[in-house]
């Protein structure tokens, strides 16, 4: 291959690889720029001025009074939804692991939710969570008075994080149902003649071996966690208080509704330090669980 | 992945930076096309803006447009700074009540007082003070009062015939129109029949400022009109909240927290609200429109406005504001009229008003709407409201509770908002 011809390669594949770059670019890198750029910046919309304070609005995110209570929220909420989201896919993907009948009628009503769109899908649970609405409905048959959902602090964070869970727990399903089916059968049935219960099976073979998905699920579902805006803004507004006024949902208040836009920019910095700092931690984990697999 | 919540937020800074700046104040030559912002989108209140916005064009071919542009209620003021951030601001723009501080003292409108007193015909003078005075700042009128609508009560007669109490215009009559007996009549309405007695329109237990309405019966303020002090923990606050508390929890008045009721369904006895909304009554039911109920400090209103402003970066500001000279001429005043109370004194009676309100009569516009803008206060407003609003929410949610401690949960709102207060 000559030189010539190896240019024209080489420049064949910039040029293929151009749209994904410029996107990027546009997309992310230029925003990212700039939202470092607006948050030394003093920006009043109506009066259309914009001013350099330099690092005036991080001294106001140290000094902010709210932001341990946002912080803690976000926390609570990532929390709560990792935990209750990997359990909740991993029991279903293990009972649809099984031999049933209608085993695809089930697999698709539970990975239905994911394809719904968002904000129809809060709506109707805010209907549903409504103190007179579906939920409570349901309890009523049975003899349970059920709480005012989203006018109380703990039960409006657990109903936003269940409204979240149901929606993306499919997701998560499926991939620990593509995992399952990936466990080689001969392990099973080794520790079966040694005497292993179900129990110790699933512990000692099960879960190792499934290993790398739930690290995988793990990283989609806390980075999702710090996403959630759609949810808060429809069911709570970060109500009652500022009980589930989670990190970027006080970003689009103090940005868009309070219109500090440099202020906003400064925490979707926090946000982005926050995102950076569990990767980093999960790629360290990532090594370890390349180690244990080995 | 791991980038894109950074990214939402970025590209959505990024948005709203892309386009702005530029100075865009000069005058274009050629043809205008104007678009202004609104928050209704009822087809009614469309109806009549198309109207006089299609005579205008007949008369000022050089403009081919007239749009206007409904943004939702709820998220009005986000939406329409949003559009402004990205320099994509209406040459028009509805502002509500509660934002007029903010938007007056800017510097991003322009003065009015001008294009408006040399109009032909125009009676500039004609324009009452009180509706003027949160629009204006150093002798200058930055937005036109489009409409000073007072609170009233609507009521479903027919549920109130059926839970057996007399009505309100009865109770008027009687001379025992009060909030005593307002409430009780909602409890009595929802005892009998499950349906709800009293909604206050919007409130939803979040949209505080709404509850103006009530605790004006009280004498009670959000803050002092200077803005500085906080009222929520002054005697008449904590007097009318505890009643407010009481009716909601423990005699089920008005629906608890949580419960959707809609009055325009039937889903409600009665309903606090402005007469703009009275193009949804449908019929179904038979109706009334009273004036709030005497409070503690006898008779009282409350009402809200709106203003329209021309902004300063509009391509098209001098035909913006000879629009809007137009559009608010005494003529078109009456016109409007019919949902949104104008300002001009020589159409605030009974009978012009009742002219442009077929469903109203002149005896319910009398009492609700003249009478209402003459002895009225306007709502809460305050530089900076969308902040301090949504810290008053948030410190007056541990009151929608039934066990709630009423006066301490009004010392902590006060508590909570008094540096922003003090900022002013």
């Amino acid at each position: 291959m000559t030189l010539r011809q190896r240019t024209a390669d080489r420049l064949v594949g910039y040029l293929f690889i151009t749209p994904q770059l410029v996107g990027s670019a546009v997309f992310v890198l230029l925003p990212l720029c700039l939202v470092l750029w607006y948050s030394l910046h003093e920006w009043n919309v109506l009066a259309g001025s914009f001013e350099f304070v330099g690092g005036e609005n991080y001294q106001a995110l140290l000094d902010d009074p709210a932001l341990p209570s946002v912080l803690r929220a976000t926390g609570l909420f990532s929390a709560g939804l990792v935990v209750f989201n990997l359990s909740l896919a991993l029991l279903l993907a293990v009972l649809l692991n099984q031999k049933l009948r209608g085993l695809t009628v089930y697999r698709t009503l539970f990975f239905s939710p994911v394809v719904v769109s968002l904000v129809a899908w809060t709506i109707v649970w805010g209907f549903l969570l409504q103190s007179n609405g579906g939920v409570n409905g349901l309890l009523d048959t049975i003899g349970v008075e059920g709480p005012n959902w989203l006018r109380n602090g703990t039960s409006a964070m657990v109903s936003v994080v269940a409204v979240q869970v149901f929606k993306n727990v499919g997701l998560n399903m499926v991939l620990f149902l593509a995992a399952l089916q990936g466990v080689p059968h001969e392990l099973y049935e080794a520790a079966e003649l040694d005497g292993a219960s179900a129990w110790t099976r699933f512990r000692r073979i099960t879960i190792p071996m499934i290993s790398p998905t739930i690290l995988l699920t793990s990283i989609i579902t806390v980075v999702g966690s710090l996403q959630v805006f759609a949810q808060i803004a429809v069911l709570t507004q970060g109500g009652p208080g500022t009980s589930t006024t989670v990190l970027v949902y006080y970003l689009y208040q103090q940005a868009f509704q309070f219109h500090h836009f440099g202020y906003g920019s400064t925490l979707a910095i926090l946000l982005f330090v926050i995102v950076l700092a569990l990767t980093l931690v999960q790629w360290q984990m990532r090594k370890r669980w390349v180690f244990h697999e080995s | 992945m791991r980038w894109k919540s950074t990214a939402i937020a970025a590209a959505a800074l990024l948005a709203l930076s892309a386009c702005g700046n530029g100075d865009d104040t000069k005058e274009a030559d050629g043809p205008v096309s104007l678009r202004m912002t609104i928050w209704t989108a009822n087809e009614a209140h469309l109806k009549l803006f198309n109207a006089i916005a299609d005579e205008y064009k007949s008369t000022h071919p050089n403009v081919t447009d007239i749009k206007f542009d409904s943004l939702p209620f709820d998220t009005y003021t986000t939406a329409l700074t949003t559009q402004i951030a990205g320099g994509n601001q209406p040459d028009l723009a509805w502002i509500l009540e509660n934002s007029a501080p903010d938007f007056v003292s800017s510097g991003a409108l322009v003065p009015l007082d001008d294009t408006l007193q040399k109009t032909d015909g125009y009676q500039f003078d004609d324009l009452a003070a009180g509706p003027r005075k949160l629009w204006e700042t150093q002798g200058k009128l930055y937005a036109y009062p489009f409409s000073t609508s007072p609170f009233g009560v609507f009521v479903n007669t027919d549920l109130v015939k059926q839970a057996g109490q007399q009505t309100p215009a009865e109770l008027i009559a009687a001379g025992q129109w009060n909030w005593d007996n307002a409430l009780k009549l909602g409890a009595a309405v929802n005892a009998k029949s499950g349906k709800a007695g009293l909604v206050v329109r919007d409130f939803d237990y979040k949209t505080w400022n709404n509850l103006a309405s009530f605790w004006g019966g009280w004498g009670a303020q959000a803050w002092s009109a200077d803005g500085k002090t906080c009222g929520f923990d002054k005697p008449e606050m904590v007097e009318a909240m505890t009643t407010l508390h009481k009716a909601v929890f423990t005699d089920k008045a008005l629906p608890g927290p949580g419960v959707s009721a809609d009055f325009f369904a039937g889903d409600a006895a009665m309903t606090i609200t402005q007469i703009s909304r009275a193009s949804l009554l449908k019929n179904t039911f038979g109706w009334d429109l009273v004036p709030l109920p005497q409070g503690k400090v006898g008779s009282y209103a409350v009402f809200g406005q709106a203003g329209i402003g021309v902004f300063k970066k509009s391509r098209h500001a001098a035909a913006a504001q000879e629009f809007l000279a137009f559009m608010t001429s005494p003529a078109n005043s009456a016109k409007l009229a019919a949902y949104f109370p104008p300002p001009r004194t020589s159409q605030l009676t009974a009978e012009t008003l009742a002219k442009t309100n077929p469903l109203l009569k002149p005896d319910q516009l009398q009492k609700v709407v003249v009478d209402g803008i003459a002895k009225g206060q306007v709502g809460p407003s305050h530089a900076g409201f969308a902040e301090l609003s949504q810290t008053v929410r948030a410190a007056l949610d541990p009151l929608w509770q039934p066990q709630a401690d009423v006066k301490a949960v009004l010392s902590g709102v006060c508590a909570k908002i008094a540096p922003q207060l003090a900022k002013s």
